[in-house]
């Protein structure tokens, strides 16, 4: 690399020059084909805000007097988002050590792990609530169940990475001391974990919340039951009535969380 | 009382960490193992109570023989092997109370540990230890709260906690400061004297080992080269122990083999001892 | 924290406790009664009775038998093949729009750059979107303007806005701190301060986070179809609603095959780069 002469400093030299030229090229020849293969206009963007007033005037005021038939609904959302909660986590732990490298017995399990969070992790909620729909029958079940599978994929890989990351030399003394399998676990390896797992699992009780909101859609339970029929009728008000009451229980949840978060530092 | 015979350690990786050392401990001495980086110091020191587990040769402990024991037995005989570690290896989220408390590990059932149940005596001892090394207000904050050197002390307490027959310490000094290493290092002594038992410290910085101990170990490439009186040790035989590398005894020193000292600690976390 | 909760006559009677997060042990033991009381009752409440479960399971079979083998005859795989074009589709225009529409948002939210109100209206933006899951923002666009991608391109575009530039609002917060003062010293103008200061240190995250974004909006788009908004999940529910079971499952597999794949890929890509 020679000198280069004083007036011919850029920002970007050669190769890294070429890369974004062609990315930027790509991106832009790529939002053209998309644009001009898919049904959408302009005039649709400018039209969209009409639409959306339309829709508001016609879903305020709320209609309040569905509230009681909401109280069963919201507490089965309620439930199920505990429930799939507390079964991933009881699943994630066994998964979660076959998963981490150093805990995990050989190769072959450390792979399994690893398969078996991944694919829970992939899939959406709401495609595992719809398998088991189709499995076990529409029902508050088949929404737990899903969730639950897919809680497992998030709540298992932080769990795994939390396992890999454990002091070794603190297990190595607890170990000298003359402690059994048993004390080395709960003295060497849970405290360093307990705060991260716990932490983990309201959080994901929080998200677990939000999905329990809506895979009522497919029939899976919940409130999103309410919802989806509301709609199949066109009872605009009572439809705005269900987002407020969502709205409500997402915030109630999201402050309950971070509060034991808090507390489980 | 601690009787080494021709222990050897080969790794899997080929390396052979103890060549055949064989030494004995006796009453209450106090004795320190000194040598160049990947000597085997810390191999050696936790071949003893099998952390690592020795290729050959024989561990006694008393009467008992420790490289042939089935997993209960070397637990039971574990309890009366006080250990203290380089990076102090307390359980960090635990307070200090527990920490010291877990020295107990060996003599409680599980459900009483697990739900913090220790008998009446061990905690007045444990106040009373905390008390010795200095840490008794500090005994309901986290560990992770403290310094190095408080943290060391904590560790110490556990060791006495077991009422061991004997200390071992792995390098106690070498994450600490100058200053701060010389308490720990006061503060085995008087502990090793109280309590009438030996003591074995393997350290790096030849001149704390020659202001605290009566006696020395020189390791070198797996073998003992040196073992004598403290007052024996002169610039020869230091010499032939070091074999003509600079002998670590300034802090720069420290700094330079603290980068190599590494090797023969980390080995053994790729071996898979029993847990 | 060191508490009192052990006097000196405890330590000489040899007691101790351990000291807990909770106001006091019994606030702990109440949680967990709490806790395990709120699992009992949603046990319970979910009704889980046996004898239904088992009642629906034989309801099942036939649904099963419809189900299997999954479709793949080639004039679905055309539909399916649609489906999936316009989910990529959705994603992609959904996401530069989205952090078009996202710039303005970012340095609105940013409390060291933008008047209070402002500052107000767009964290309040930030919050609402992430409160309503997709499906729902969905649900509403599709409402407002009809089946179709366009209504999922809307909701992308919002969901990307909540988190796109509540996050570069929070990375323009950090550095409009001290390392304008030196671009100010030498009595650059705003603008000039914005361009040649912010926006190059906040480059490199913004585009990461494009980039994270649209992955997300991906998965987000082959699902939102469920509602009605375009995509392969628009041809999965129509298959559902019509019984056609096995082109259901057909667009189940595939969806989960994308995933997968598309897990392999970026973990490949992640670590090429890093």
């Amino acid at each position: 690399m020679s000198l280069k002469s004083r007036s011919e400093w850029q920002r970007f030299e050669g190769r890294q020059k070429w890369i974004r030229i062609l990315s930027s090229l790509s991106v832009l020849a790529a939002l053209f084909i998309f644009w001009e293969t898919m049904d959408v206009r302009v005039s649709y963007f400018a039209d969209a805000p009409v639409h959306l007033y339309d829709l508001f005037s016609r879903m305020y005021p709320p209609d309040m007097s569905v509230l009681p038939n909401l109280i069963g609904p919201t507490i089965e959302t309620f439930h199920m988002s505990l429930l799939a909660t507390g079964f991933a986590f009881i699943f994630s732990i066994p998964t979660a050590i076959l998963a981490a490298e150093n805990l995990s017995p050989n190769d072959v399990t450390y792979g399994l792990g690893k398969l078996i969070i991944s694919t829970c992790r992939s899939v959406h909620d709401i495609i595992w609530a719809l398998i088991f729909v189709l499995i076990l029958g529409p029902g508050a079940l088949a929404g737990i169940l899903g969730m639950g599978m897919k809680s497992i994929g998030f709540i298992g890989k932080f769990f795994a990475e939390e396992i890999e990351e454990i002091d070794r030399n603190t297990t190595k003394a607890v170990r000298a001391t003359g402690a059994n399998s048993a004390l080395i676990m709960i003295y060497g390896i849970v405290p360093q974990i307990k705060a991260a797992f716990v932490g983990l699992t309201v959080y994901r009780w929080d998200v677990n919340i939000r999905a329990a909101t809506i895979v009522g859609l497919v029939g899976a339970g919940g409130i999103g039951v309410q919802l989806d029929q509301a709609m199949g009728f066109l009872y605009w008000g009572e439809v705005l009535t269900i987002l407020i009451v969502i709205f409500v229980l997402v915030v109630i949840s999201e402050v309950v969380s971070a509060y034991l978060r808090e507390k489980t530092r | 009382m601690l009787s080494i015979n021709n222990l050897k350690k080969t790794y899997s990786t080929g390396d052979e960490a103890l060549k055949g050392v064989s030494l004995e401990i006796s009453g209450n001495e106090q004795v320190a193992i000194i040598g160049p980086s990947g000597a085997g110091k810390s191999t050696l020191v936790q071949c003893i109570n099998r952390l690592t587990e020795p290729t050959e040769g024989d561990v006694y402990l008393g009467d008992r023989e420790l490289t042939k024991l089935n997993k209960s037995e070397l637990r039971k005989a574990r309890r009366r092997i006080g250990m203290i570690f380089q990076e102090y290896n307390l359980i960090d989220r635990l307070t200090v109370m527990e920490n010291t408390l877990s020295g107990r590990l060996g003599y409680v059932s599980t459900w009483d540990a697990f739900r913090r149940n220790f008998p009446e005596e061990d905690i007045k001892y444990a106040y009373e230890t905390l008390d010795l090394v200095g840490m008794e207000e500090f005994a309901d904050d986290r560990a992770d709260e403290l310094s190095g050197g408080q943290r060391q002390r904590v560790g110490i307490a556990r060791a006495l906690l077991q009422r061991p027959d004997i200390l071992l310490a792995d390098e106690p000094t070498s994450s600490l400061d100058p200053e701060t290493s010389r308490i720990v290092m006061e503060l085995l002594g008087d502990i090793a004297e109280r309590e009438n038992i030996p003591i074995l410290i393997n350290i790096h910085e030849v001149h704390l080992a020659e202001e605290h101990v009566d006696r020395i170990i020189g390791l070198t490439k797996g073998e003992v080269v040196f073992d004598g009186p403290v007052e024996e040790l002169d610039e020869e035989s230091k010499d032939v122990i070091y074999r003509g590398e600079q002998i670590p005894d300034d802090a720069a020193d420290m700094a330079h083999s603290q980068a190599t000292v590494g090797s023969d600690v980390t080995d053994d976390m790729t071996e898979r001892t029993d847990a | 924290m060191a508490t009192e909760q052990n006097s000196v006559s405890e330590k000489q009677k040899g007691t101790w406790e351990r000291p807990s997060t909770f106001y006091n042990k019994y606030t702990k033991y109440a949680l967990y009664v709490i806790i395990i009381g709120f699992f009992a009752w949603s046990f319970i409440g979910t009704g889980f009775d046996v004898e239904r479960i088992l009642q629906g399971y034989g309801e099942l079979t036939p649904v099963i038998g419809i189900a299997w083998p999954p479709n793949f005859e080639d004039r679905f795989l055309s539909l399916y093949f649609q489906g999936i074009y316009e989910s990529v589709g959705m994603a992609f225009l959904a996401t530069i729009g989205g952090v078009l529409i996202s710039i303005p948002f970012a340095f609105m939210g940013a409390r060291n750059i933008a008047p209070r109100p402002l500052y107000y209206f767009a964290r309040g933006i930030f919050v609402s979107t992430r409160s309503f899951h997709n499906l729902i923002v969905g649900i509403v666009f599709v409402t407002a303007v009809g089946t179709g991608a366009f209504a999922g391109i809307l909701t992308f575009m919002f969901s990307t806005l909540g988190y796109w530039a509540k996050l570069m609002a929070e990375d323009i917060e950090d550095i409009a701190g001290n390392k304008l003062d030196s671009i100010r010293a030498v009595g650059a103008s705003p603008l000039q301060i914005l361009i040649y200061a912010v926006v190059p240190q906040v480059m490199p995250r913004a585009v990461g986070l494009t980039i994270y974004r649209w992955d997300s909006n991906i998965r987000g788009s082959i699902i939102i179809g469920i509602v009605g908004a375009g995509g392969i999940g628009l041809t999965l529910i129509n298959s559902y609603r019509r019984y056609e079971y096995d082109v259901t499952l057909a667009i189940l597999l595939i969806i989960i095959a994308i995933v997968l794949v598309g897990e392999v890929a970026s973990a490949y890509i992640r670590g090429k780069v890093q």
